[in-house]
């Protein structure tokens, strides 16, 4: 196939579900079987293009092989952004991924969604979906990364929420969008950072950009750990993990699409994807949030009774892993567990749909005793959990260990154990939890006749896809780990003298768009010069990169055996502990808990993470905005008013002056006039009586005047 | 036509608003439907503008000029850039769908017609003048109308909120006259070395003289401008008019208050402050992107202690345009573009949301969003349409204000670091404020008060769909309207900031 | 003891305070003018007394004489005058006379 085939058949691929959704938006209604044919038939075509693409470079062997096209998107002169495809092993790979689930999803959908009054919209949106993921796994740059990315939390939105009229709903979607909104803050500064440092949003450019000319310092620290908080809120990381066990409002479906197979590991995909731009603080963080994930998940999941929850938890727990393989240097090992995760995951969603579908409950108390009724869905329920539990022959073993390995190696090198325990102890828990989940659910005796009784094994449109993901939780990983088998040809770590050669538009440090020169702006992010960079970025190579040394590759081989002689230790015990507890009851579990009342209340409120954030984040910004419209209203507003009143008393006062004062003088010239007038009104009398008395007196003024002269 | 486009586009509304007052009261369908063909002629011709527009030149373009009153040299001159081509399409589309979203208008119909398409008028007259004295003309012409829409057919607080308005507006007028006559003094028409009132001598540092050259007083007529058009915009904290006529004004009225009137302040800014006084518009990009943020910030926290859906809607509009101003600080090429996107972007959105609170409050007569509930079960396409204008408020990549919000946090990051990054937080809260609403309103359990509520009119979704077409369109490939304008504004960056 | 100049002079004064007293005070026309003649009179009277007591012939009796004829001419008329007010107005009071202020 020629890369411009190839290209194409990714266009077609990312296009083909945005066209599902758009016809099933505007016409879903309109159409027979309201459109679900139209959504599975185009889904399906763009499963069988990207299994061409797989094919190809499969074919090819060469992880390092890549194919891109651009287009200019924005053009304002200095400044430009390209809109650009990106296909490589890795997307290949997650391309199979997202297509694969998805198809098999859509198809689950028919039998569980059958006689929703939105049915066609599910699909729609289902459509929406799964466009805006492959947008995430093939686009090019930072810049669409993030649009898909933002695109992916609607779609989440939409689905979370899609039986919006539960108030529970309409609440979970809410808090996952604006989880991921915290996340994507973090993510959103992180390119603004690396955008202005180097002046593209191009993967590649950037990348060869870091290796020239890598930023000093905190600053890439904080590029970093900003670009992983968009991990940390996609792919639920302690601390903003709170979204996805809520998101479980969403219909059955979709959590096992989204929210346990495609959506969440996008994170993962990121970090992978964009693991040049970390250094090794950065990643020291994503490795410890990463370990303190998996473990605190695996420990909730231990006493949630509702079998999505619990499953959610799981989730959560296993979303830890791929991270912390990222952080810990070995991120093939995390793809590889993002591959085999997102087939037995979703398996065991659509597995627990299947068994919600028949006793219409999620409380596990209320279950029990469903193999016979439900063979299929037991079976393939059971190896996902032996999948996921690390039992050897089963795919999640290869991954797993693979990333316990990786998380020994660094703890040796680095003097970090902390991660490497913390996920081992997780490991065993998960074997625990998981096969708790599989004895209460379908062993023992039915604990609610009623429910029991109306039992049935579910439809075949509901059950081929949970064979087919059985099938691939077997044989997904090959039985071979990431490095050594038929994984290495699409992924491996990232050649960087080969993508610096392949890259010549690589831009030089500082030459991001012009800041004009009369604004002596703080633009100059700080840079290493060039030689000083290459010792300190080979550092960060061997963390995350191939092992050169002899020394390293012995630890590395001493690690591997290691963590997997533990890691199956483990796996066995907490399988063993589930059997004893929970089939042959010589461990009362209510009474190991009874003995620990605060652990147990720990983990059954998850930590207090809710209760915490609706302490300090809800009640603040609640009390914020507060503060801010009583501010506007009062102060703000009680300025202008007084301003208004201050203006009325004054124009009163004004008034006043004007009426007494300057009127006053005007009426008092006239006052005084008439005054005078009345006054001599009096003297004019007309009577010449009294001119007379006047004279004679005024004479005998004059007289006694002249007389005292 | 197309000698005096411009002209037209400015005085079509007036000639209609002239038959409109002309004509008997009785006739109130034929009224509605003079006013929208007095609103149909700018818009064609918008369109027209926009296909001819050159857009590989910075200079006016459509020039007309004439002598007006000899004795002041004041000059009848009208003319477009690429600043100014976005805003006369905002205004005509805007205007034009406005007419139709007020058909349900029953009370004094002549009058409101009338006073709409001058108003119409006015806002054309701003976007095109480009002699001072003629630019404050109009900019005094549209205050008017504005008052009576609000004054008369506002809501039951009406006349405080239109003498709020109007006062506020007017103290802001004053401060730019007194800017305006500051500069009509003291620039020197290089031709005749009279005075002048043309912007473009005014522009042009090579004819300031006399009190202009000392910077304290260029200091103070910066900053009476700014106030003047901060007022307008509303930068914080002279906002307060903006709830208050908003919530009073009837829905269109509301429409082009936000849509069009709020991007006169910064217009202003762009169009006068920064080119006539660039070393203070420079000199003053700290306090402006401080500003910015404070608006982004402070507006989305009041938005989301609103309970009344259009107070609401009203403080997003401060928000955002606190994203104007932390653009235009940035003082480069990607910020005062996103910066100028986002005006137009604010206008199609912001007129979307409003419209669409004007569905509901037709319906249910009240707009309190905790008295509603579960309309997404009622009014499917109602809560679609509106949640598309709500997610393209919240800057969903995909719609249009997504990309202006990223191209001003881009443009600003490297000028502003940490305020950039302050600001950036609004992307949170403003999620958080509206989807809070979305949950109230349309999810959750239906009200049964409004189990009989009609779904959206088609004459309703006819103003609806256009908006929401071209805010898909741009967010998706923004380069249409960019094209317009980012050799105009690349020009006046290099102008301002060297 | 015979009667000198001094005596005339009083008696004389005492007429014309008398007469001026009338005049001043009278609202009544006909009093009025009997006010005046006592005025009159009193000059008359002050005239034949010089004219007796200093040396220079008889003018201050042809003086007298004129008084006495002006006196019955100025009667003559005021009365004719007080007729016709009274005609007018019906009174002869003349403080109710005042039209013309008015």
């Amino acid at each position: 196939m020629s890369e411009h085939a190839i290209l194409l058949s990714a266009l077609a691929v990312l296009l083909l579900p945005l066209l599902s959704y758009a016809i099933l938006f505007f016409l879903g209604k309109k159409l027979p079987r309201q459109g679900d044919w139209l959504g599975v038939a185009l889904l399906g075509a763009s499963w069988l293009l990207a299994l061409r693409i797989f094919a190809h470079f499969w074919a090819a062997g060469d992880p390092g092989l890549r194919i891109e096209a651009n287009v200019r998107w924005l053009d304002l002169g200095v400044f430009k952004a390209d809109a650009g495809l990106l296909v490589d092993g890795m997307s290949a790979v997650m391309l199979v991924v997202v297509t694969t689930v998805s198809l098999l999803v859509h198809l689950f959908s028919i039998g569980y969604m059958h006689g929703d009054r939105r049915y066609e919209r599910f699909f729609a949106f289902l459509g929406f979906f799964t466009f805006s993921m492959l947008g995430i796994v093939l686009s090019n740059s930072l810049l669409f990364l993030y649009m898909f990315w933002e695109l992916v939390g609607l779609a989440s939105y939409l689905l979370i929420g899609f039986w919006f009229h539960k108030p529970s709903a309409a609440a979970a979607n809410k808090k996952a969008f604006l989880t991921n909104r915290v996340g994507d803050f973090g993510f959103f500064i992180g390119i603004l950072i690396f955008f202005t440092a180097y002046g593209t949003f191009n993967y590649f450019e950037l990348f060869a950009a870091a290796h020239l000319h890598p930023l000093t310092g905190a600053l890439l620290t904080l590029a970093g750990v900003g670009l992983f908080m968009g991990c940390i809120g996609k792919s639920a990381q302690v601390p903003l993990h709170i979204w996805l066990p809520d998101a479980m409002e969403g219909p059955t479906p979709v959590s096992a699409l989204i929210h346990a197979a495609t959506m969440v590991a996008a994170g993962v995909y990121m970090v992978a994807r964009l693991l040049p731009l970390f250094d090794p603080g950065a990643l020291l963080v994503v490795a410890y949030v990463g370990a303190i994930t998996a473990f605190l998940g695996a420990t909730i999941a231990l006493v949630k009774t509702d079998i999505k929850k619990s499953l959610a938890y799981s989730t959560i727990s296993q979303l830890g892993y791929m991270v912390m393989a990222m952080g810990v240097g070995v991120a093939a090992a995390g793809m590889f567990h993002l591959w085999t995760h997102a087939f037995f995951k979703a398996l065991l969603f659509l597995g627990s749909g299947s068994v919600i579908h028949a006793v219409h409950t999620q409380e596990m108390p209320l279950m029990g005793g469903l193999r016979r009724k439900m063979p299929i869905t037991f079976w393939t329920f059971l190896i996902a959990t032996l999948a996921i539990s690390g039992v050897p022959l089963f795919s999640g073993f290869y991954s797993k260990d693979a990333i316990l390995a990786g998380a020994l190696a660094f703890g040796m090198n680095k003097a970090h154990y902390v991660p490497f325990l913390l996920t081992l102890a997780a490991a065993g828990l998960t074997a625990f939890y998981m096969f708790r989940m599989v004895f209460l659910t379908f062993m023992g005796q039915p604990r609610d006749e009623a429910r029991h009784h109306h039992a049935h094994e579910s439809p075949w449109t509901m059950t081929v896809p949970l064979v087919t993901l059985a099938v691939l939780a077997v044989i997904s990983s090959g039985w071979r780990g990431p490095t050594d088998g038929w994984f290495s040809r699409f992924v491996a770590p990232y050649d960087m003298a080969r993508i610096v050669e392949e890259t010549p538009g690589a831009p030089h440090a500082g030459e991001a768009f012009a800041v004009p020169a009369a604004v002596h702006g703080e633009h100059a992010l700080p840079q290493e010069s060039h030689g000083e960079a290459q010792e300190s970025h080979g550092g960060t190579q061997a963390a995350h990169g191939g092992a050169h040394d002899s020394h390293d590759a012995h630890v590395r081989h001493t690690a591997h055996i290691t963590a997997m002689v533990l890691s199956i230790l483990v796996a066995g015990l907490g399988i063993f502990l589930a059997w004893l507890t929970y089939m042959r009851g010589r461990i009362d579990s209510s009474a190991v808990l009874a003995r620990l009342p605060r652990v147990h209340h720990v983990l059954q409120r998850m930590y207090f993470f809710d209760e915490f954030y609706a302490a300090t984040v809800y009640r603040f910004t609640l009390w914020f905005s507060w503060l801010c419209g009583a501010f506007d209203r009062l102060v703000i507003d009680g300025i202008v008013n007084g301003m208004g009143y201050l203006t009325r008393v004054l124009s009163w006062f004004a008034g006043l002056a004007d009426r007494y004062v300057v009127d006053g003088l005007v009426n008092g010239v006239g006052a005084v006039i008439q005054g005078a007038g009345e006054g001599f009104r009096r003297v004019q009398t007309g009577r010449v009586q009294s001119y007379l008395a006047y004279a004679c007196f005024s004479v005998l003024l004059l007289v006694f005047v002249f007389r005292a002269l | 036509m197309a000698d005096h486009l411009l002209s037209w586009m400015t005085f079509a509304p007036v000639i209609g608003a002239a038959v409109i007052a002309g004509l008997p009261g009785r006739y109130k369908d034929l009224t509605k439907w003079i006013a929208a063909a007095a609103t149909a002629v700018p818009l064609l011709l918008a369109v027209q503008l926009f296909l001819q527009f050159d857009r590989t030149t910075a200079d006016m373009q459509f020039t007309e000029h004439y002598t007006w009153i000899k004795s002041f040299n004041i000059e009848y001159f009208m003319g477009v850039d690429g600043l100014s081509v976005p805003m006369v399409l905002l205004t005509a589309l805007l205007s034009f769908l406005c007419i139709i979203a007020s058909w349900r208008i029953e009370k004094a119909v002549k009058g409101y017609f009338s006073l709409f398409l001058l108003l119409e008028a006015g806002m054309m007259g701003v976007f095109c003048a480009l002699d001072f004295f003629l630019f404050y003309v109009f900019w005094e012409v549209m205050l008017l109308p504005m008052y009576f829409l609000i004054g008369i057919w506002g809501g039951p607080r009406k006349e405080y909120a239109a003498i709020k308005f109007f006062l506020y507006t007017l103290a802001g007028s004053v401060l730019m006259l007194l800017a305006m006559i500051a500069f009509y003094y003291n620039v020197k028409d290089p031709v005749t070395g009279g005075h002048t009132f043309n912007m473009l001598h005014m522009m042009d540092q090579a004819n300031h003289g006399g009190i202009l050259d000392l910077a304290n007083v260029r200091f103070v007529i910066w900053m009476g401008l700014f106030i003047g058009f901060a007022i307008k915009v509303p930068v914080f904290p002279f906002h307060t008019w903006l709830p208050d006529a908003h919530v009073e004004a009837p829905t269109a009225v509301s429409v082009i208050l936000a849509g069009v009137l709020l991007k006169m302040g910064t217009y202003g800014l762009l169009r006068i402050s920064y080119p006539m006084l660039p070393d203070q518009a420079v000199g003053f990009m700290v306090p402006m992107a401080i500003l910015g943020a404070v608006n982004i910030l402070y507006g989305a926290f009041c938005a989301m202690a609103q309970t009344d859906m259009k107070k609401l809607v009203a403080y997003s509009s401060v928000s955002h345009m606190g994203y104007v101003l932390l653009g235009m600080s940035a003082m480069n090429e990607v910020g005062i573009n996103g910066a100028v996107l986002q005006m137009f972007n604010h206008g199609t959105i912001t007129a979307m949301m409003f419209l669409c609170v004007g569905v509901i409050y037709d319906r249910a007569h009240h707009r309190d969003i905790n008295g509603f509930g579960g309309l997404g079960l009622q009014m499917p396409l109602y809560t679609t349409v509106f949640s598309f204008a709500l997610f393209a408020a919240v800057g969903l990549p995909g719609l249009s204000g997504f990309v202006s919000e990223a191209m001003v946090f881009i443009g600003a990051f490297p000028t502003h670091r940490t305020i950039t990054v302050v600001s950036a937080l609004g992307i949170v809260v403003g999620a958080a404020y509206v989807l809070w609403m979305l949950q109230r309103v349309f999810l959750g359990e239906k009200n049964a008060k409004y189990d009989s509520l009609p779904e959206i009119s088609a004459r309703e979704l006819f103003t609806l769909v256009p908006i929401g077409i071209i805010v898909l369109v741009l967010g998706v490939y923004p380069m249409p309207v960019l094209d317009l304008m980012k050799v105009s504004l690349n020009h006046l960056i290099k102008v301002v900031a060297g | 003891m015979t009667a000198g100049l001094e005596h005339y002079l009083t008696v004389s004064a005492l007429l014309f305070g008398l007469g001026l007293y009338a005049v001043l005070t009278r609202r009544n026309a006909v009093a009025l003018l009997m006010g005046v003649e006592l005025i009159l009179n009193a000059a008359s009277l002050n005239f034949v007394a010089f004219a007796r007591f200093v040396d220079g012939g008889v003018d201050g009796h042809i003086v007298a004489i004129f008084v006495i004829v002006l006196a019955a001419a100025e009667a003559a008329v005021a009365l004719a005058i007080v007729l016709a007010m009274f005609r007018n107005f019906g009174t002869v009071n003349v403080d109710s006379v005042n039209r013309l202020k008015r």
